[in-house]
């Protein structure tokens, strides 16, 4: 009789248990994922930070000292400038550019699936060809952008020769990448109620006013998000400046992802790249946190 | 809404006859487009100033101003450039291989964690899964450097296990989503094949695997976009010509003829072919996974 009960109120217990052990199977491949390539590296990279390695010889425990020189190196405050002009630029361009083209896409037209599609195209293929397609594109003499420029009676700058020019050239050309976000700005349109145009129509307010009144408060959590993504992506959207400008002309272009690439791997100054990929850590959590607190002010949530 | 059509307005002193009301819907509709077509150009331009400059002589290719459209077509730039003196053949199958692994390894090393995710329960799963999100925070630079000491110490730097074996292990993105697509699945569909009798493997296999297909085709075109175009690593591990990818290839192209326009666009447009195709066939699943995720396959 006992042993029936103790069976009988073990028997749950032991299923899941089983199924725990089913949990951990089936789990398996990114715990070891998250051992070895990002839980484990990231614990190693605040390890190093605090150590001065160029692999050739033993690594050398030398405290804070490479956070110390990260804050007296001038090209390091450069490469944080250069990355907010880029961020704000690409975000500010493509954030504003984009929700305007989805609200024409976001019309009732004829060819609207073929205007998306051209749209979106770029940011599919997005890399090393593409990169190579605007390297033509900006040069001074061969390129397109030039030769319309001069088309028009206007000479055009030198583009990525020039340290002034070349981040507005890249700026411009990861507008052209931003589909992505016309997308996502289609989907939220898509769901403001119509009855709401309506209203403010029958209240008389002109395009203007239902943008401004309708259109931007129900967009706001859309903008939000992609303003937050959209800055984080473009902190990390140096593969592209490593191709086209590798930081230059006169490190004008040198953002802090190309800064820590070129320490690592062309310097092979391991101990200060990690110590720099954790100040960009700090950048792109400080900056969320700041947009997240904006964000009180301006983006409207509808409760249902 | 931008371009409303105007309707009656409620007021008198606003009322707009029949027909004064249809020909400014005309105008603002043909502003529409209007504002669309240029839009489009602008998005367009790039692609059809590649074609044309790949059909360029060598002679109008540097031509100063440069002409939109070549005086006859040089077809041959893109024989010449492919199987000029870089292997892109080689490049071509190094690329093919290495997608085609990581996709894979993506794909299983994903879904099972997923799974877990939603359907099993342990007392490690709520921990396990908050790790996993918190490592999307973490901005991959940071695992840069440990990631390439270590691969520099087992000896794998200019092979492509750096590239591929993490694939098999998966990534946090498309764990987190596929979890989130399961998580919608009937319950009583699981709780039914368990009674008949069905392993894990196959309810998974046999029940959300099905179900699933619009969320496995997305993260499995985002996989294939990824590992297509990824340039870092690869510049990181890769030494050998012989085992460079396509990304790789056309960069050492640029660096060694960087004025050989004509040709340099030839081989950029075959190697834009795979991904162009494939997103005019699943044009669909690319929106959808889009505004699932927010993302374009980085």
């Amino acid at each position: 009789m006992t042993a029936v009960s103790v069976g009988r109120r073990r028997r749950p217990v032991s299923a899941s248990r089983r199924e725990a052990r089913r949990f951990h199977l089936f789990v398996s491949p990114w715990v070891i994922g998250f051992v070895f390539f990002s839980g484990g590296p990231i614990l190693a990279s605040v390890v190093l930070s605090f150590t001065k390695w160029n692999l050739l010889r033993p690594p050398e425990w030398i405290g804070f000292e490479n956070y110390r020189k990260m804050l007296a190196d001038a090209e390091f405050w450069d490469a944080v400038g250069n990355t907010f002009y880029y961020g704000l630029g690409s975000v500010a361009l493509g954030v504003t550019f984009t929700l305007f083209l989805a609200m024409l896409l976001n019309q009732p037209l004829r060819f609207q699936g073929l205007f998306r599609t051209v749209m979106y195209m770029p940011s599919v293929v997005s890399g090393v060809a593409t990169a190579l397609l605007w390297l033509n594109i900006l040069h001074p003499d061969y390129g397109l952008i030039n030769k319309l420029l001069a088309m028009a009676g206007i000479t055009g700058p030198g583009w990525l020769g020039s340290p002034e020019w070349a981040m507005p050239a890249l700026i411009l050309m990861s507008v052209w990448g931003a589909g992505n976000t016309i997308i996502i700005y289609l989907a939220g349109l898509q769901g403001i109620p119509k009855s709401l145009y309506e209203a403010a129509e029958i209240d008389g307010a002109g395009w203007w006013r239902r943008f401004w009144s309708v259109t931007v408060p129900m967009m706001s959590p859309v903008i939000f998000f992609n303003v937050v993504t959209g800055f984080i992506a473009s902190i990390q959207a140096y593969t592209l400046i490593l191709i086209m400008t590798e930081g230059g002309p006169a490190n004008s272009t040198m953002v802090l992802g190309l800064y820590i690439y070129r320490h690592a791997f062309v310097y092979f100054d391991m101990g200060y790249a990690a110590a720099l990929s954790w100040a960009m850590f700090v950048i792109v959590i400080a900056v969320t946190f700041i947009q997240f607190r904006l964000a009180r002010r301006w983006v409207h949530y509808e409760f249902k | 809404m931008l371009l409303e059509t105007a309707r009656p307005a409620a007021t008198p002193s606003r009322a707009l006859t029949a027909a004064q009301a249809e020909r400014v819907r005309r105008i603002r509709r043909t502003g529409a487009y209007l504002l669309l077509v240029i839009a489009t150009a602008v998005f367009v331009l790039p692609f059809l100033w590649m074609i044309t400059t790949s059909l360029k002589s060598d002679a109008e290719n540097l031509a100063f101003p440069p002409e939109f459209l070549p005086s006859s077509f040089h077809v041959e730039n893109y024989a010449r450039g492919w199987s000029g003196s870089l292997p892109f053949n080689t490049f071509l199958i190094n690329s093919v291989l290495i997608t085609a692994l990581s996709m894979l390894g993506n794909l299983v090393s994903c879904v099972l964690p997923a799974y877990a995710f939603a359907r099993l329960r342990a007392r490690a799963a709520g921990v396990m899964f908050a790790l996993m999100l918190a490592t999307m925070m973490i901005p991959r630079e940071i695992t840069l450097v440990p990631k390439y000491i270590m691969f520099a110490n087992l000896g794998w730097v200019d092979t492509y296990l750096p590239l591929v074996v993490p694939e098999f292990f998966g990534v946090a993105l498309y764990i987190f989503l596929l979890r989130q697509f399961f998580t919608t699945i009937p319950q009583e569909l699981i709780d039914a094949a368990r009674i008949d009798g069905a392993s894990e493997l196959r309810i998974l296999w046999r029940v959300m695997l099905p179900l699933s297909k619009p969320a496995i085709a997305s993260i499995m075109l985002f996989s294939f976009v990824g590992n297509w175009n990824q340039y870092l690593e690869s510049v990181i591990y890769l030494r050998t010509t012989d085992k460079f990818t396509i990304p790789l290839g056309l960069a050492m192209f640029s660096g060694q003829y960087a004025t050989q326009y004509n040709q340099m666009m030839a081989v950029a447009l075959i190697t834009l072919m795979p991904i162009l195709i494939l997103f005019f066939i699943a044009q669909k699943t690319f929106i959808k996974g889009v505004t699932l995720t927010g993302i374009a396959g980085r």
